[in-house]
């Protein structure tokens, strides 16, 4: 698929309709979206032979209003935009200021941030696990993965004190340090998943029915996969084994022994085991990230960007005009553009940043992985069943405030 | 994180091409390097077929109103083999700013190249399939440009209307 073909309007004349075209409409209101995405289908009885993604029913502006908001303010942005893995794009986000104005971020923080993230991670694989499967007629799994994610659920709440849109970054650290008793809640779910995930694995793996539906299903070879742009576990379950917490580690990812798991075929089936892996793998970090937690601040004690601890406020004029500065109107950034980018359960997350020496961000360009999985749906649905649309839909697991913005 | 062979990447280009490089900067490990557009397309075959560019990461633009020309265009690669990534910048004047498409060269820069048209108001000569993507077809204005009101309701007061002040400029 070197050409650009496969993306364009019109399909050759090898496929004349055995009886006549149907056009039907899946989406945007439709339970196999996961969203409101709209796939106009061009039918010939039970096949598709073309299929054109409409986007853009999400469409809320982020990447302008992130342009009238100082970068504190950014950050609450951030975790709307892929709303099931808040705390990823939160750290995304701040990477990328934190690269502008060549900030570190104390140990410490990095440690909360990957234990945020990976549970993000594992939250955001059960929900896709729990929603496919639902669309794909396991109705009981989706209450088991419910009930897995509402324990990651439960530590974001127990650490941010919401359950979904933590916005718990700051540039230069993180806003809390952990809670009493976090830790221990969070060692409870890492010893309990590995055996939830097995469960799983007992009832669908090897399902003859589950194996029928996937297998061989919206294959995407490991070229194909390069060429069109897919990223994250879409393109590892094709080959490429690329993931940026190894390729280039950021939050000192570097520390923890992990694995990068990949498949070869490159079909739904191999996007569900690559999925169940990545669990295994993350819960691998969390483990690691408990145990070698390190002490020390969790905020950077840079003044002229990160807030003055609320003890300091009575006994110190400085700390009073800091927070007053950084309440206020915020820091400066200076001239430049950069790229920051993190891991995120659909693939490359990236912050393209625009500075033109302001406290706001001149351009915010968002490079959201769920609208790069979707671009190349028109080519894996061509020549299939409608049914295995929805399978292909499910295993691309994009996010519709991600894709749309 | 850091492009290792940052200045020999940019010598090449020069070497190659030497009218295409207008300008190459290294900010923070991040690589630019602005090109002609007259040659944007062969600079960027160049950079996949030989640099082994393979990866398309995002197209975007922004928006300088006072500077001429007034939009920078932005196209970031990476090279999965080598785990080095490069941005190519070119630029586009008013009234009606157009670039080459690197649709050709790297096909997932179509949604891209549409979303930036969609939302700038960049044609890319040569897309195949150049319409809006996120706003409605019969969106008028480009939202992400600066002079673009993201808030409020059109109002044009009669001082405003002497000035000769279009209603679209200031609509919300």
């Amino acid at each position: 698929m070197a050409d650009v073909s496969l993306y364009e309007a019109t399909i050759g004349p090898e496929h004349e309709p055995q009886t006549e075209w149907m056009d039907l409409n899946m989406g945007p209101h439709h339970p196999s979206t996961h969203g409101v995405l709209r796939v106009r289908l061009k039918l010939d009885g039970e096949r598709v032979r073309d299929a054109e993604p409409d986007i853009g029913y999400l469409h809320t502006g982020f990447e302008k209003s992130f342009e009238d908001k100082t970068y504190a303010q950014g950050i609450t942005f951030s975790d709307r935009m892929d709303y099931l893995a808040p705390p990823i794009n939160n750290v995304g986000f701040v990477s990328a200021v934190e690269k502008l104005i060549g900030i570190e971020v104390p140990p410490r923080a990095q440690a909360i941030r990957v234990l945020m993230m990976e549970l993000a991670r594992v939250a955001s694989h059960e929900l896709w696990l729990g929603t496919t499967g639902l669309d794909l007629g396991v109705y009981s799994g989706f209450f088991y993965a419910w009930r897995d994610r509402d324990l990651a659920l439960d530590l974001n709440e127990a650490y941010s004190g919401v359950r979904m849109m933590t916005s718990f970054t700051r540039v230069g650290g993180v806003a809390w340090d952990l809670p009493d008793g976090w830790i221990d809640q969070l060692q409870r779910f890492v010893d309990v998943m590995p055996k939830r995930l097995d469960d799983f694995e007992a009832m669908l793996t090897q399902n003859p029915i589950w194996r029928q539906r996937l297998e061989g299903v919206g294959v995407l070879s490991r070229e194909d996969a390069i060429e069109a742009g897919v990223t994250g576990p879409v393109l590892r379950a094709s080959g490429v084994d690329y993931d940026v917490r190894k390729a280039f580690p950021y939050c000192g990812y570097e520390q923890y022994d992990f694995e990068v798991p990949s498949f070869k075929n490159g079909d739904c089936y191999d996007r569900y085991r690559q999925r169940i892996a990545e669990m295994r793998q993350s819960l691998r970090i969390l483990q690691q990230a408990i145990d070698t937690l390190p002490d020390g601040p969790y905020l950077s004690s840079n003044r002229k960007v990160a807030l003055p601890p609320r003890s300091e406020l009575s006994k110190s004029m400085e700390s009073v005009i800091h927070h007053f500065r950084l309440v206020s109107e915020g820091f400066k950034g200076p001239e430049g553009d950069v790229y920051a980018y993190v891991e995120s359960p659909r693939g490359e997350l990236g912050f393209y940043l625009v500075s033109d020496g302001t406290n706001k961000p001149y351009r915010m360009k968002v490079r959201p992985p769920s609208f790069c999985n979707l671009q190349p749906l028109r080519k894996l649905v061509q020549g299939v069943l409608v049914a295995d649309v929805i399978a292909i839909l499910g295993s691309l697991d994009f996010i519709l405030g991600d894709v749309d913005r | 994180m850091a492009v290792n062979e940052a200045g020999t990447l940019v010598e090449r280009i020069s070497s190659r091409f030497p009218q295409a490089l207008q300008e190459s900067s290294d900010f923070r490990g991040d690589l630019s390097v602005v090109i002609d557009p007259a040659q944007l397309v062969e600079v960027a075959r160049f950079l996949k077929h030989e640099e082994g560019f393979d990866y398309f990461l995002y197209n975007t633009a922004v928006d300088w109103p006072a500077r001429d020309p007034r939009f920078t265009i932005v196209w970031e690669v990476r090279s999965l083999a080598n785990r080095t990534r490069v941005r190519i910048k070119t630029t586009a004047s008013m009234p009606d700013p157009h670039v080459p498409s690197l649709t050709s060269v790297w096909p997932p820069a179509n949604w891209h190249e549409r979303e930036t048209y969609d939302l700038f108001g960049i044609t890319f000569d040569g897309h195949p399939d150049l319409r809006r993507i996120l706003m409605p077809d019969t969106w008028e204005g480009y939202p992400l440009r600066k002079d673009y009101v993201s808030f409020g309701e059109p109002v044009i007061f009669s001082d405003q209307k002497l000035e000769g002040l279009e209603p679209d400029a200031i609509r919300g």
